[in-house]
């Protein structure tokens, strides 16, 4: 089946203004009529919630950390990106579209990322006037910075905290909202499924995770802010409690899932250190800035390093490679991700990768501390170093770093139409749980803009022409489908209670991990999916068979909720396999063994696979049936992406 | 770089909210150095799991200092011995094989246990939610240049930004004071011109808030500033002070005026 992104017709740049001209509006005075469910309050989700609530829709906002503030989008350094061109470096809305489609390997909707190109300019006006403190140059001005696969500065940044500092302003709307009576908020809560009533979403299925009760919330809409999967690879940046569960559960209930395969990963994080290891920490990408990217030239030389027979220090300069500006001179170090990605593990797999584990190359300021002084490096890096020290007992005011990639963000997500809507009608996803903008491959700093450009200024408007066409008719909790969903969820809980195995969910992780990383992360072959399509499958019976959950449902019960998510994890596993089997080309993040140029970079087919896959849920056990859109670009031409 | 060590632990564990807590013992065996306080805890707990006992329960997320969820209030300090960081960023290099290792909750009425050692912060959401924000709806506000802010203003407003609401300072203070936490907030917005607008009366409704929660007064004995993991200084509640007071003084009229809203 081919679908409809809903892209409106006519010149890109009109789309957006035209779109919400023609949409139907709620007339003010009847705003009130309407409930909408907000689940997730990072970035996307709190600054939906408060939107929604000052435009006089009354909100329910869930979350499962004990506070909004708390949300993953908290951990965001770098920064966001925004086409003000206030440097004068000949940035643009246009420019910035164009390197995000670009970014993204052509696999990204031109619609879409048009829209957002556009109201990037707003979400900082947005933003500073809720009193986020971007940085600021002397003369009072904001400041900015370039950040990988970009050639302007178009970067806004609060020190490396920026992603506090944007959910912060948003948390402090929804408070604004929470205070005019306008959003109740409800934290510590999980929502466990999603309520269909004849086709359309009308609310949601939550668990007290204090008491365990689990509820009914019903609403015209429902909006999934929830976040991203790459804890699916048991090690990864995000936070430990970022979980696919609420999209996978509506997935479940008919939602598509589109590009599953296609994860993010992050060049410059601290290598692994052991198994007892629970996340990875990212160093900002701001650092390649500054820092200069080497592995020694050869095998000899990095051995010595390895066993610290020698230090980085002396290895002398013609021993060192380079390597991202010796192959890519115009970007250097600030190559996208997925480049310097791949040329990090090539460095490693040539047996030329640094530290204990041969698993590392440098990251190294030491020409940046000559040229700029320490104090300099120190005002710009130094809570990033500060961290590094802390985490490695290392100092990289006097050895270079050692970064390696790590699991980041995922492109995959809840597939949407223009107006953010999934394939259930009502049923609405935003930020990184929905799959639309970024293609196959992130920019740095443009997750956080899309989380906002989403809550703040895309669904006030494209949720009100679906509200205007339903009416305020209210379906409430008693409607005969809300007892049913909770009893699935009920009955699922109860399954997963009576599981007294030997093995612990988090083992069932790791071991998951170990073979999503190995066979569908950073380079994959047609024959290593098979093989974990098949692990996953094994490890999925075993789950259910020999997993432990201890105590019961209706207390604090970390174990439960773990083992509802690890199962998730293991489904959705199985579905990213499935989807990069299907896609027999390279692009972005996801490098097929299969197709690469002579030069051995990632080689796209757009003849065969410039669509959006999306995955319709068949049944348990069912293989899940393909739908396709179609990718059309009308603004841009597909080129092969080259950094050289 | 040393070898793995063995430790004990007196870890407090209390049921729910409603249950009597109690110290109790457990081994923590071959620990490594490079292990995260909490990854150490995440061991122990794989082994209780095993065992089939109940495992240790504590709140954390980010787990790397950002988001404010981890608490413990470890050898009697939170967050644990080091300054300037948060217990997710505490490496157990800091301590010793063979040592005895004391992990409590926050302790604060306005704090209550939840279960172990995860405790309800919530006040501090009822705080901000009182007032800690510059009112402004979405869409058509000026551009982000109009407004010129000095950077030393900025960095000013920003180093009180970086409170990350853990809760420290209150477990830290012998009175459960939660002045630092709010005196943050409201210097952030009180420094930058965008916030002048409800400057005062957001002081009031702050403190107001922060009173009704039941945390306890400041008698200025810097244990806050000591132990914070952001190093929020004690100078922002001189700030907060100074606001309340010209509310107090001089403005009481036009904040009653106005707080029927
Ligand atoms: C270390 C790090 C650094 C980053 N740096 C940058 C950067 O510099 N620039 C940039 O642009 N991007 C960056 N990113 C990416 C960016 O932070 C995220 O993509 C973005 O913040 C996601 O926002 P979100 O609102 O979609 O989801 P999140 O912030 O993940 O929020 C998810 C919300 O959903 C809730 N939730 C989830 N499941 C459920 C459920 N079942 N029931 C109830 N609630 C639920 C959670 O409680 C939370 O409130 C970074 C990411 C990481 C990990
Ligand atoms: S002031 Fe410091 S200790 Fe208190 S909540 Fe903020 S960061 Fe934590
Ligand atoms: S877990 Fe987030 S600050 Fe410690």
């Amino acid at each position: 089946m081919s679908l409809d992104g809903k892209v409106p017709q006519g010149p890109l740049a009109d789309k957006w203004s035209k779109y919400k001209f023609d949409l139907k509006l709620v007339n003010p005075a009847n705003k009130r009529k309407y409930d909408i469910i907000v689940v997730g309050t990072g970035l996307a989700g709190a600054s939906a919630a408060a939107s929604l609530a000052e435009l006089g829709y009354n909100v329910k906002a869930f979350c499962f950390q004990d506070s909004p503030r708390r949300a993953h989008s908290i951990a965001a350094q770098g920064g966001i990106n925004a086409a003000k061109n206030y440097q004068n470096d000949g940035d643009s809305v246009f420019r910035l579209f164009y390197d995000t489609i670009k970014g993204g390997d052509y696999r990204a909707r031109e619609g879409n990322v048009h829209r957002l190109a556009e109201v990037s300019v707003n979400i900082i006006d947005q933003c500073v006037a809720q009193g986020v403190p971007f940085a600021r140059e002397y003369g009072g001005l904001l400041d900015n910075r370039s950040f990988g696969g970009s050639q302007v500065s178009r970067t806004f940044y609060a020190r490396g905290q920026t992603g506090q500092q944007l959910l912060l302003g948003a948390y402090s709307a929804l408070n604004r909202q929470i205070n005019a009576g306008k959003v109740k908020m409800y934290t510590r809560h999980e929502m466990l499924d999603v309520v269909v009533v004849d086709g359309h979403a009308k609310g949601i299925v939550t668990r007290n995770m204090i008491t365990g009760e689990i509820d009914t919330h019903a609403g015209h809409a429902v909006l999934l802010c929830t976040g991203g999967y790459g804890n699916v690879f048991y090690l990864s940046t995000n936070a430990i409690g970022s979980n696919v569960t609420a999209a996978w559960r509506a997935h479940k209930r008919g939602a598509y899932f589109a590009n599953p395969c296609y994860t993010q990963i992050h060049p410059t994080c601290i290598p692994v250190t052991g198994d007892h290891q629970s996340k990875l920490t990212l160093m900002s990408e701001s650092l390649r800035n500054d820092g200069r990217v080497w592995a020694p030239k050869t095998v000899e030389i990095a051995e010595k390093l390895q066993k610290k027979q020698i230090t980085a220090a002396q290895v002398a300069e013609e021993d060192r490679d380079y390597f991202l500006e010796r192959k890519y001179p115009a970007f250097g170090n600030l190559v996208p991700r997925d480049v310097a990605s791949r040329n990090a593990k090539e460095m490693a797999d040539e047996g030329r990768g640094v530290g204990a584990s041969g698993l590392a190359v440098y990251l190294d300021f030491a020409d940046a501390i000559k040229r700029l002084g320490e104090d300099t490096v120190r005002a710009k890096y130094g809570n990033l170093f500060d961290m590094y020290i802390q985490i490695t007992d290392e100092n990289p005011y006097k050895e270079p770093m050692r970064i390696y990639p790590a699991v980041h963000y995922t492109m995959g997500g809840l597939w949407v139409d223009y107006n953010l809507m999934t394939s259930i009608p009502g049923l609405y996803a935003l930020g990184e749980c929905n799959f639309s903008d970024h293609g196959a491959n992130r920019l740095g700093a443009s997750a956080l803009m899309q989380g906002l450009s989403d809550g703040y200024f895309v669904i006030p408007y494209t949720l009100g022409d679906y509200l205007a066409k339903i009416g305020p008719k209210k379906v409430d909790t008693s409607h005969p489908a809300f007892a049913k969903t909770k009893q699935d969820v009920l009955d699922h809980v109860n399954k997963l209670i009576s599981l007294k195995g030997t093995k612990t969910t988090n083992e069932y992780h790791r071991e998951l991990g170990h073979i999503m990383w190995e066979y569908c992360g950073m380079a994959r072959t047609e024959e290593g999916l098979k093989k974990a399509k098949g692990m996953i499958q094994a490890l999925k019976a075993d789950f259910w068979k020999n997993a432990i959950i201890l105590g019961k449902n209706e207390e604090v019960n970390a174990s439960l909720e773990r083992g509802g998510r690890v199962a998730d994890f293991i489904e959705l596993g199985e579905l990213m396999v499935d989807d990069a089997l299907m896609r027999r080309e390279s692009c972005g993040g996801h490098f097929r063994l299969e197709s690469q140029t002579p030069d051995g970079e990632a080689l796209r087919d757009d003849e065969n696979f410039a669509f959006v896959a999306a995955w319709e849920f068949m049944g348990e056990n069912q293989p899940e049936k393909l739908n396709k859109e179609e990718l059309v670009f009308e603004a841009v031409h597909l080129s092969q992406r080259n950094y050289a | 770089m040393s070898g793995n060590m063995n430790l004990t632990l007196k870890v407090w564990r209390q049921k729910d909210a409603n249950s009597q807590g109690k110290m109790v013992t457990y081994p923590a065996k071959d620990i490594s150095p490079d292990m995260s306080f909490l990854e150490m805890l995440d061991v122990v707990n794989e082994g209780l799991i095993h065992k089939g006992e109940d495992p240790i329960h504590f709140d954390h997320d980010c787990r790397e200092g950002i988001c404010g969820m981890c608490s413990l209030y470890i050898n009697g300090h939170p967050h644990g011995p080091k300054r300037a960081i948060t217990t997710c960023q505490l490496h157990m290099r800091s301590f010793k094989d063979g040592e005895t290792i004391t992990i409590e909750p926050w302790r604060a009425a306005a704090f209550p246990v939840i279960k172990d050692l995860a405790v309800d912060r919530s006040a501090f959401d009822r705080i901000q939610q009182a007032g800690g924000y510059i009112s402004v709806n979405t869409g058509g506000v000026p551009d982000a240049n109009a407004t010129l802010i000095p950077k030393v203003v900025a960095d000013e407003a920003f180093n009180s930004a970086t409170c990350i609401g853990c809760g420290a300072c209150v477990a830290a203070c012998k009175n459960a004071s939660a002045m630092l936490f709010v005196s943050a907030k409201i210097t952030q917005l009180g420094l930058l011109p965008q916030g002048q607008p409800e400057r005062y009366r957001r002081a009031q409704s702050m403190v107001a808030q922060m009173d009704a929660e039941g945390f306890g007064s400041c008698t200025n004995t810097g244990a806050c500033e000591a132990e914070c993991p952001k190093e929020i200084s004690l100078t922002n509640i001189s700030r907060m002070n100074n606001d309340y007071l010209s509310a107090k003084l001089f403005r009481e009229e036009e904040l009653h005026h106005s707080s029927g809203e």
